[in-house]
């Protein structure tokens, strides 16, 4: 398209002269234009980001994917300059940018309800940032002029036609539909030439037919423009249809980087594998390299490398399952319990040994049928879990008594005197969450409950700001308020060297 | 359905309504325009107009009460768009008991707080007169003017700043650009709620003036209450030349204001 070579030609050649002096002058052509190094953002005593470290390379589509809360959109504000990290710092080509405001920065920003000036019709709005620019100029008495109303009518109507409203400049802003407005947001930010475009989530006021036009189109603009995209979204689809590089996040912390067939395929942990896509989340042992037992049985896979009889996630994706009729003739036998049809596919639960699979296949097996279930090593992915044991830090206060996390507990003391430090391990299974708040020793929420194959994991997080993980029959509720018991026979205690373990004291 | 259930409308309940307008309302304006119109032989005649367009001292009030009216209100909002600026900025906007401190001199007695400022005034030095009458309108009107602009840009959406700061305009330019038209609607609401009092009420220039800052309303007021020299057919006729100055005056706040705001945000096509 010529149109769109001529895009390319403006965006590369002027680019220079248009830059703040500070961007333009820096030396530094990294691969990664951007670098973001131990940031840490609280608010309000919560901490949203964790010492979180991330390069962006040059001219990628990169998406920041995460549940709400994650902190994803909070990362896109830090580098767009609306907040401030409270530690850390964020490169700009090699050039530190926190310390500079917004509108000094070589990024701009398509936001999530579009912020649209109401007051301005279409053109006005395109045209607001250049109005502004000041672009160098040897032969002007300050050194710098202003673009022309020719240049920046010229300019707008390049960006209008790239995102297909070109006749809409004097409409008013609010007259548009969502998809248009939508636009209109993007054409506004893409003119000021950004080194980096930051889309907070820009896909998710649109129905849903919209959304996968603008998915391709944002896609196509990526590419005919050549610069670098983050683009923060919840919507994991979204993410694997549209990204060169996808960062799942979850509470402030970075759970993988990859290219979106590696974060299906190969998810790093439990979190990646629930949050993206349909799975079977299992807990396994890693009997031997290339040898996993879960629900009972002993299965061949690809993996290698962990320990003998570590235990791991498994995750088996619900298209990689086969399913046969009758019994005996796969790995498990089972019984269908429910049967969806999603369009191209039939959806199934299959319960086998006590564990219930779900199952994607073009065939459809009614509920109540006997079938079996064959899973080949390759589409048994397995994870390192993440954690295996709860770690405080507490002291003994009486004989039999236990202080941490804000509660008492009664745990055996043999060896160690009253008053003494202790590091307290307490694995998943000695965990024991009550209804009632009053009937544990101390009160927590739920904050994840994850189904393993024939327990749940919960994850509470305690009145006291520490995390439990519980290995549970029962399923808990998100947000539920709970009770928190201990078996004090499958504590280990263990003497606390401050200077020794620094991590525990987190 | 029976016939009683249906005489006993919800809008019956705007009648005694409707009667107190038409009665204290209505009737009083008819009466004005009756006495504008008419002479002192009982028939019609212009003459009271022509009075108010050719003598130099209604002319001269006149002059004045727009004068006074336009000079306070402009400095009220000068003050109080600062004042609700920082109110509904970062750190106060969470506190809205202090816009609430602001508000408070509304519930003391309009004369008592008159009374008060003016022998305050007098305290450190400014007299009765124009200054005087001019701090007078700007304190007194102050909540009138501060609460509308407050709340406009308390409910601001912040994208919009951020939008501005994003696309390169520096604070001020953000202020200018951005801000200060969409709050319009808050500041054209917060002068007609003051201009136009003003310019009818003459309590605080009769309390805080002197002979020269005599308005309009004062003259109109000595008109009818003069039982010596009342005129009613020209007290009639400066009243109904004030009305329709109001009048005007609402009317080109409210195109203003159409023009601002056009439509409601988010609105779709």
């Amino acid at each position: 398209m010529n149109l769109i070579e001529k895009v390319k030609g403006l965006f590369a050649g002027k680019k220079a002269a248009a830059e703040a002096p500070a961007f333009s002058s820096s030396q530094k052509k990294s691969e990664n234009i951007i670098e973001i190094k131990g940031i840490t953002k609280v608010f309000d005593g919560v901490t949203v980001l964790d010492d979180l470290s991330l390069g962006i390379k040059r001219g990628q589509f990169v998406t920041l994917l995460g549940p709400s809360g994650c902190g994803k959109t909070t990362l896109l504000r830090l580098i767009a300059g609306f907040e401030t990290p409270t530690e850390g710092e964020i490169y700009i080509e090699g050039v530190p940018i926190t310390s500079i405001p917004p509108f000094k920065r070589p990024v701009n920003t398509v936001f999530q309800k579009y912020a649209l000036f109401p007051h301005l019709n279409v053109f006005k709005n395109v045209a607001f940032g250049l109005k502004l620019r000041k672009i160098a100029d040897p032969t002007a008495k300050k050194g710098y002029r202003k673009f022309t109303s020719e240049e920046i009518e010229k300019k707008v109507n390049r960006a209008l036609k790239l995102v297909g409203l070109e006749d809409y400049g004097h409409r008013d802003v609010n007259s548009l539909s969502g998809g248009q407005q939508q636009r209109v947001a993007i054409a506004r930010a893409i003119v000021c030439e950004p080194k980096v475009l930051l889309l907070d989530e820009p896909l998710g006021a649109l129905d849903l037919k919209m959304r996968k036009e603008m998915q391709i189109e944002l896609k196509k603009m990526h590419e005919d423009l050549g610069i670098t995209f983050i683009f923060v979204t919840h919507d994991q689809e979204e993410a694997l249809t549209m990204s060169d590089m996808v960062v799942v996040m979850n509470d402030g912390i970075i759970q993988q980087i990859d290219r979106p067939k590696k974060i299906y395929d190969e998810p790093k942990n439990a979190f990646v594998a629930d949050f993206i896509g349909e799975s079977n989340l299992l807990s396994g042992v890693m009997e031997k390299d290339y040898s996993i037992a879960f629900l009972g049985k002993t299965l061949p896979c690809v993996d290698k490398g962990f320990e003998k009889n570590e235990k791991v996630d498994v995750v088996i994706r619900p298209e990689d399952i086969v399913i046969k009729e009758g019994a005996g003739k796969g790995h498990f036998d089972g019984k269908v319990l429910t049967t969806v049809f999603k369009g191209t596919y039939y959806e199934m639960i299959v319960l086998a040994s006590d564990y219930e699979f779900t199952v994607q296949s073009q065939i459809e097996y009614r509920p109540g049928a006997e079938v079996s279930l064959e899973i080949v090593p390759d589409s048994i992915h397995i994870m390192k879990k993440i954690l295996t044991i709860n770690k405080y830090i507490g002291s003994v206060t009486d004989e039999g008594v236990v202080s941490f996390c804000g509660g008492d507990f009664s745990i055996p003391t043999d060896g160690f005197e009253t008053g003494d430090e202790v590091i307290v391990y307490v694995p998943f299974d000695a965990v024991e969450l009550t209804d009632d708040e009053s009937d544990g020793v101390i009160c927590a929420s739920v904050t994840q409950s994850i189904y393993k194959g024939t327990y749940y994991q919960v994850q509470v997080y305690t009145d006291t700001d520490e995390d439990f993980y519980i290995d549970t029959a029962d399923e808990w509720d998100m947000d539920d308020r709970v009770g928190i018991r201990i078996d004090g026979a499958k504590v280990r205690l263990e003497k606390y060297l401050p200077e020794a373990d620094e991590e525990a004291a987190e | 359905m029976t016939k009683k259930a249906k005489v006993f409308r919800p809008t019956a309940f705007a009648f005694p309504y409707l009667a107190v307008t038409l009665v204290f309302v209505i009737v009083p304006l008819i009466l004005v325009l009756v006495y504008a119109f008419r002479g002192a032989d009982g028939g019609f005649t212009l003459q009271n107009f022509r009075q108010v367009f050719t003598e130099p001292e209604s002319l001269r009030q006149l002059g004045k009460t727009v004068g006074i009216a336009a000079l306070s209100t402009a400095i009220c909002l000068v003050i109080a768009y600062t004042v609700a600026f920082v109110l509904a900025s970062q750190p106060f906007n969470k506190m809205a008991i202090l816009a609430l401190l602001f508000v408070i001199p509304m519930w003391i007695n309009f004369m008592l707080r008159i009374f008060a400022l003016q022998s305050l005034l007098s305290v450190i030095g400014i007299g009765k007169g124009f200054a005087a009458v001019i701090i007078g309108m700007v304190y007194d009107f102050f909540p009138y003017m501060l609460l509308p602009i407050y709340t406009v840009l308390v409910n601001m959406d912040k994208s919009y700043v951020e939008a501005s700061r994003d696309l390169g305009a520096n604070p001020v330019q953000t202020f200018f650009k951005v801000t200060l038209p969409l709050s319009l609607p808050g500041v054209i609401s917060g002068v007609s709620m003051m201009f136009m009092p003003i310019f009818s009420s003459y309590a605080i220039t009769k309390t805080m003036g002197n002979m020269n800052t005599t308005v309009i309303g004062a003259a109109i007021a000595s008109l009818f209450e003069n039982v010596n020299y009342g005129d009613y057919g020209y007290g009639s006729a400066l009243s109904f030349v004030l009305l329709l100055i109001v009048l005007l005056v609402m009317f080109l706040g409210n195109l203003l204001s159409r023009r601002v705001t056009k439509a409601p945000k988010g609105g779709k096509a």
